[in-house]
């Protein structure tokens, strides 16, 4: 079991700042396929967002342990320059 | 100074926590809620973090400056909540030795601080709408850029009570 942190569009198209997902995921690469099927609807800002692991970019080749801290990072609020 | 605040950013007392006497440029960034975007007329913007994650973020955008540029001191606030048109957002504030480093400095902290730091706005239209801005992609996704910058821009067709996705951390 695994939680993920959900924050803006992604809170609020999923209902819940966090989501379960009840599978063990082993890394960040599953961690996009688990919850993109778990969340059908966050599918696209799934793709277009970054994963963090214990508040850091992650890669997706990032192995994932049972106590870190995930979150779903949609692209920030940018800006042109 | 590196830090989020949920009161109004005193970039007056900001500017003065940089200046050193062997720095003869200061340079001060201010972001502040715009009135248009595009056409549409934006009455409030609603600011969020990740808190944690968003001030270390901050830390090592800072680092990164001062390793490139011979910047004395650098101080760094975003807001929080909700702003109305006029408001700071965000200050950055740089002193160096000389201005054109210290332009340069706090340009690559502002840019940096717009892509990489977990800060999300809602825009809150004249119309009663709302839309999270999600530009482009993340850099840390593994998309490519999309080439209409303004594709993921979705209008919700109104304003959203979103008193019910209590942040648990």
């Amino acid at each position: 079991m695994v939680q993920v942190k959900l924050f803006a569009q992604a809170r609020d198209l999923a209902g819940s700042a966090e989501v379960t997902l009840p599978q063990v995921v082993a890394t960040v690469a599953q961690l996009r396929r688990e919850l993109t099927q778990r969340l059908p609807a966050l599918a696209s800002l799934v793709a277009r967002s970054a994963i963090a692991v214990n508040g850091v970019y992650a890669t997706d080749d990032t192995p994932l342990g049972p106590d870190d801290e995930l979150a779903l990072i949609p692209p920030v609020s940018g800006g042109q320059r | 100074m590196i830090r989020l605040t949920h009161e109004a950013i005193d970039y007056t007392a900001l500017t003065e926590s940089v200046r050193r006497p062997g720095c003869g440029a200061v340079v001060l960034f201010l972001g502040t809620v715009r009135d248009l975007t595009g056409e549409t007329v934006t009455v409030a913007l609603d600011y969020e973090a990740y808190p944690p994650m968003a001030e270390r973020v901050m830390h090592q955008i800072a680092e990164q400056t001062q390793a490139r540029w011979p910047v004395a001191a650098l101080a760094m606030v975003h807001r929080l909540g909700r702003l109305e048109v006029g408001e700071v957002s965000v200050a950055v504030a740089v002193a160096c030795p000389h201005r054109a480093e210290a332009f340069a400095a706090c340009q690559f902290a502002i840019d940096q601080l717009k892509q990489l730091v977990p800060i999300w706005k809602r825009e809150n239209f004249a119309d009663g709408s709302t839309a999270w801005v999600h530009p482009n992609v993340h850099p840390g996704s593994t998309q490519q850029e999309p080439t209409d910058q303004h594709a993921h821009q979705e209008r919700e067709g109104q304003a959203q009570d979103d008193g019910h996705a209590h942040d648990r951390r």
